[in-house]
C-alpha cells in the first residue's frame, strides 16, 4: 500500500469526525434541538474521505441532500457547518441554507443539494472552467443510487463525455432512494453500467473500504487531470439512518442492518492499519478523542452563535439589485 | 356542515380514496406515495404512504398497480401522466415539493398546458398534479416554495390552493373529474389542521371563491394557509371594531372574479395576503382586477401583504419574518382604512 501514514490517519480523522457529527445530530434533532430536514451520513464515511483523500484544495465537488459528509470530507469548518444546521448567523452560509444546502465555495464545495439529480450538470459547469482556463482542476461529482435515474445524470454524464471533461462521477448507492431500493428503480440492476455506455471507464467499489475507494478515485482523478476525461465509479455502501431524521424506516430489515454494520468502515480501517502495523492503537484512540472534542466544541459554537437578524432575509439575494425592490408593493413595516 | 372533524391530510387521502372507488380509471403515482416497491415483506407495504404520510392505506384497497411508486425522476412520471391522461387515464400524480417542478417544467408547461389548443381541440388532459407548497417548516429555499402563480401564468393549466379540509377534499374531487390538467396546491403546515369534513360524495367547484367571514369595512382576499393568517387578523380587527370580509379563493385559476370584486364594490377597501413571492403573483394580479374593473368603488390604496422577493430561508429566525403574519395583515388593513 503507497499510502503514506499521515494520509492513512488524515482518512481515519475525517471519518471520525463525520460519524461523530452525525451521532451528535442524530441525538440533538431527537432531543428537538434541530428545526427541518437533516439527513445522515453516517455509515457512508469512507466513500466521501476516501474519495477527498485524493484531491487537492483548489479541487470542486458538488454534493446532494446528504451532504455533511462530503463537506467535512473536503475540508469545511465543523464549526460552522453546526452553527448552519442550528440555524444560526456565525453559520457556514448565515443560516440561509441550513442541512440540506450547507457549502462553502471556497474550499472547493459547491453544495449540499436539494434536488435529487441537481449536482451532475453543475459539476459539468466547473469541470468546464477547468478546462476553459487550462487549469489541472478535477471536479468530483457526488449523487446517489435514486440521482442515477434522473435525466439531468445521464445529460451531464454524456456532456462529460463529449467535451472530455475533468469529472469524476461518484454514485453513492446506499441501498435506499427514501424508501425504493435499486432493485426497484433501477432498470437493469447495474448501475456502473450505466456509464459504460457513455464510453468512460466505470467501476464498482466496496464503499465500506476507505483504502479501495482512495484506489479506484486516484486513478480516476489521474486521467481526469490528465485530460483524458470523466470516469465513473459506484459505491456501494450503506446508510445507517433513515431517509431523514424522523423516519421509521419501515422498509428494511434488522438483519440487513446489522449485516452492514458488521462491515463498518471505521472497525476495518482499525483492523487493517493496526493489523498491518501501519499505526498504532494509541494513535487512532487519539484521534477518536480529538474528534468528539471538535464536536462538542462545534456545538458549543452554533449554541454560543446568535441568531441572524430577521432583515438578513434580504440579503444575498443578488449581487446588485435595488433594496427597495426586495420586497415590492409594500407600505406598511411591522 | 358535517359535525365530522378530519385533517387536511385525511380528507385529501379520503378525496382519492372515494375518486378511486369510484372510476377504475384514476391511478396514484409518485415517489414513495406507498413506499418500498422492492420489497414482498407486508411488513414493508405502504412504508410512507407518501413523504408525509398523505397517501397511505391506499394501497391496500387499490395495489400497487394503481398507487404506483416511481423513481426518482420527475420529468418521465410527470410526463407519463400527460401521455396516459391524453390516452384514457385519468392520473393523480405527486410531485413531491412545488419546487421540483423544475425538474420536470417542460412536461408540465409545454406538454400537459399546451396539446390540447395545439392540436385545435382533439386532446384532453384530465390529469391532477398534487404538489406541497408553502414556507414554515424550516424546509429551506428549495422545498419551500409557494409558485402556485407560476402555473397560474400558464394558459392551459388550472391551479387550485385550499385551505380547509372541507375544500381540500371537495375540490380534489373536482379537480379529479376536471377534464383539463389541475396543480393542485396543499400547503404542508395545514395536513395537521382539523376541520368539518361531509362524509361521502362531496365535489366543491373548480372556480369558486367561498366567503369564510363576511364583513362591510375591508375586504381581505386570501388562499391556502394565508386563509387561517387574514381570519386571525380579522378576530383581532374586530377588537378594534372593523369588520374585515375574509375571501377564499380557492382556486387560482380560474379566479372567481365576481366574488372578488362584489365584496369591493360593497367595502370599498382591498388587502391581498399571498404567502408567494410578490412579483407577477396572484396578489398582483387581484390588485390589477381591483384597478381595472373596480377602481371607482377604492377609497384607499390596495394593500398587498406578501413574502419578499427572496428565496425562503432556512433559519426560523429569517423564514418567521418571510411568511406573512395576522400582525401585518392587521397593520396593511389599517393602512387601507385611512
Amino acid at each position: 500500500m503507497d499510502i503514506g501514514k499521515d494520509k492513512l490517519l488524515w482518512m481515519y480523522e475525517r471519518m471520525r469526525l463525520i460519524r461523530e457529527f452525525e451521532e451528535r445530530l442524530h441525538a440533538d434533532f431527537a432531543a428537538g434541538k434541530i428545526p427541518g430536514f437533516v439527513h445522515l451520513y453516517a455509515g457512508e464515511e469512507a466513500v466521501a474521505v476516501g474519495v477527498c483523500a485524493t484531491l487537492r484544495d483548489e479541487d470542486f465537488i458538488t454534493s446532494t441532500h446528504r451532504g455533511h459528509g462530503h463537506c467535512i470530507a473536503k475540508g469545511v469548518d465543523v464549526k460552522a457547518m453546526m452553527a448552519e444546521i442550528y440555524g444560526r448567523a456565525g453559520g457556514a452560509c448565515k443560516g440561509k441554507g441550513g442541512s440540506m444546502h450547507i457549502a462553502d465555495v471556497d474550499k472547493g464545495m459547491l453544495g449540499a443539494n436539494g434536488i435529487v439529480g441537481g449536482g451532475p450538470p453543475l459539476a459539468c459547469g466547473a469541470g468546464l472552467t477547468a478546462k476553459v482556463k487550462g487549469t489541472d482542476q478535477v471536479t468530483v461529482c457526488f449523487f446517489g443510487d435514486g440521482a442515477s435515474n434522473q435525466g439531468t445524470t445521464a445529460e451531464g454524464m454524456n456532456l462529460a463525455g463529449i467535451w472530455k471533461l475533468p469529472v469524476v462521477f461518484v454514485c453513492e448507492n446506499n441501498r435506499y432512494a427514501e424508501t425504493t431500493s435499486p432493485d426497484y428503480s433501477v432498470s437493469g440492476r447495474d448501475i456502473a453500467a450505466r456509464a459504460r455506455g457513455f464510453g468512460m471507464p466505470s467501476v464498482a467499489v466496496d464503499g465500506q473500504d476507505v483504502l479501495a475507494m482512495y484506489e479506484a478515485t486516484r486513478e480516476a482523478v489521474a486521467r481526469a487531470r490528465r485530460g483524458d476525461g470523466p470516469s465513473f465509479i459506484e459505491a456501494q455502501t450503506y446508510r445507517y439512518y433513515g431517509h431523514f431524521e424522523g423516519d421509521t424506516i419501515q422498509y428494511r430489515t434488522k438483519a440487513e442492518e446489522e449485516f452492514y454494520r458488521s462491515r463498518d468502515c471505521l472497525e476495518r480501517f482499525r483492523k487493517t492499519v493496526l493489523g498491518q502495523g501501519l499505526a498504532r492503537e494509541a494513535e487512532l484512540d487519539a484521534i477518536d478523542r480529538r474528534a468528539k472534542d471538535a464536536i462538542e466544541e462545534a456545538v458549543r459554537f452554533a449554541e454560543q452563535s446568535p441568531l441572524p437578524a430577521p432583515a438578513q432575509t434580504l440579503t444575498d439575494v443578488y449581487v446588485s439589485f435595488p433594496e427597495s425592490q426586495l420586497w415590492p408593493f409594500q407600505t406598511v413595516t411591522v | 356542515m358535517a359535525d365530522r372533524q378530519l385533517s387536511y391530510r385525511e380528507a385529501i387521502n379520503e378525496a382519492l380514496r372515494l375518486e378511486m372507488r369510484r372510476d377504475p380509471t384514476v391511478i396514484l403515482m409518485g415517489e414513495d406515495v406507498t413506499g418500498a416497491s422492492q420489497s414482498a415483506d407486508p411488513a414493508h407495504l405502504d412504508a410512507w404512504g407518501g413523504v408525509l404520510g398523505v397517501t397511505k392505506g391506499l394501497v391496500h384497497e387499490f395495489g400497487r398497480e394503481r398507487v404506483r411508486d416511481t423513481p426518482i425522476t420527475e420529468s418521465a412520471f410527470v410526463g407519463a401522466g400527460v401521455g396516459a391522461a391524453a390516452t384514457g387515464l385519468r392520473p393523480v400524480v405527486e410531485l413531491m415539493f412545488i419546487g421540483f417542478m423544475g425538474v420536470c417544467l417542460d412536461q408540465i408547461t409545454n406538454q400537459a398546458a399546451k396539446m390540447r389548443y395545439m392540436f385545435g381541440g382533439k386532446a384532453r388532459i384530465p390529469l391532477v398534479i398534487r404538489t406541497m407548497i408553502g414556507a414554515g417548516f424550516r424546509a429551506a429555499a428549495q422545498h419551500s416554495d409557494s409558485m402556485y402563480s407560476t402555473f397560474v401564468h400558464f394558459p392551459g393549466l388550472k391551479v387550485v390552493a385550499p385551505a380547509t379540509p372541507a375544500d381540500a377534499k371537495g375540490l380534489l374531487a373536482a379537480s379529479i373529474r376536471d377534464d383539463d390538467p389541475v396543480i393542485f396546491c396543499e400547503h404542508k403546515l395545514l395536513y395537521d389542521v382539523k376541520g368539518p369534513v361531509p362524509e361521502g360524495e362531496w365535489v366543491v367547484p373548480l372556480g369558486r371563491a367561498d366567503v369564510k367571514r363576511a364583513g362591510k369595512d375591508v375586504t381581505v382576499v386570501a388562499m391556502s394557509r394565508m386563509v387561517s393568517t387574514a381570519l386571525e387578523a380579522a378576530d383581532q380587527l374586530a377588537k378594534d371594531g372593523l369588520a374585515a370580509e375574509v375571501i377564499d379563493l380557492r382556486t387560482l385559476s380560474p379566479l372567481d372574479e365576481d366574488a372578488v370584486l362584489a365584496s369591493i364594490r360593497k367595502t370599498g377597501r382591498l388587502v391581498v395576503v399571498d404567502e408567494d413571492n410578490p412579483r407577477c403573483s396572484v396578489a398582483a394580479d387581484i390588485a390589477t382586477l381591483a384597478a381595472t374593473r373596480a377602481l371607482e368603488y377604492l377609497n384607499a390604496p390596495v394593500q398587498l401583504v406578501t413574502a419578499p422577493h427572496t428565496p425562503v430561508p432556512f433559519s426560523p429566525a429569517l423564514e418567521d419574518f418571510y411568511v406573512p403574519t395576522p400582525q401585518r395583515v392587521v397593520a396593511a388593513v389599517h393602512a387601507a382604512m385611512k
